[in-house]
């Protein structure tokens, strides 16, 4: 397994637990209340927080474990890099485009902020998968 | 749409006619990696034809002695 292969399963796994983890905090919290009311916004940046710090200290944890694996990357990688970004961006163009209609349309700032947030964890699990998928069977011709 | 490569490789065989080269011999001397070659030796990647001549180069052959796609066109093969 190629460096950019395994942190493609590191951005995968962190993206899930970090997202899943913010859900299941907030839902938690809600207790019968509407969710608008529920407090979001510091669960929302600790878990992007610890999403990235996780990311760094797995990859660090890598090299610690198999300090003699090569991070040798090459046209091969820079192609599936290139497919499952561009495969990812879908995801923060819906978003975007999402957040801007709720805006006009004078939602509120919870479900404004929450379906950014969704669509960047999408973003990163799509993009992720695309890129997991080529390394495993191949970049698709088209 | 998406397809699978129909361009198949005689890398493997190529490899160990010359002194059965390992794959990480092959993937220093095109500047690879490992796993790319095994990737092409698999069929799961086609090489652009720039790799594919510094491929052939290796191996002292022609193009098309290490890169085969098939006559028929496709669905009628």
């Amino acid at each position: 397994m190629t460096h950019e292969e395994k942190r493609s399963w590191i951005m995968l796994v962190v993206a899930v637990v970090a997202y899943t983890a913010y859900l299941v905090i907030v839902v938690s919290r809600a207790g019968g209340r509407p969710l608008p009311d529920v407090p979001y916004a510091a669960t929302l940046l600790w878990t992007v927080g610890a999403a990235i710090v996780a990311s760094i200290v797995a990859e660090i944890g890598i090299g610690v474990v198999n300090p003699r694996a090569s991070r040798a990357k090459d046209v091969r990688d820079r192609e599936i890099g290139r497919l499952g970004e561009y495969t990812g961006q879908s995801f923060v163009i819906i978003g975007a485009v999402a957040a801007m209609l709720m805006a006009m349309a004078g939602w509120d700032r919870f479900w404004i902020a929450n379906v950014i947030y969704l669509c960047f964890a999408l973003s990163a699990v799509l993009g992720s998968i695309t890129k997991i998928v080529a390394y495993r069977g191949g970049l698709p011709q088209w | 749409m998406v397809k699978a490569t129909r361009v198949t490789n005689s890398i493997r065989s190529l490899r160990f006619a010359n002194d059965e080269m390992t794959q990480a011999e092959l993937a220093a001397r095109i500047g690879v990696t490992r796993q790319t070659v095994i990737a092409i030796e698999q069929g799961r990647y086609s090489p652009s034809l720039e790799m594919a001549f510094r491929i052939a180069h290796v191996f002292g052959v022609r193009l098309d002695d290490v890169f085969q796609y098939p006559d028929s066109p496709e669905g009628t093969a």
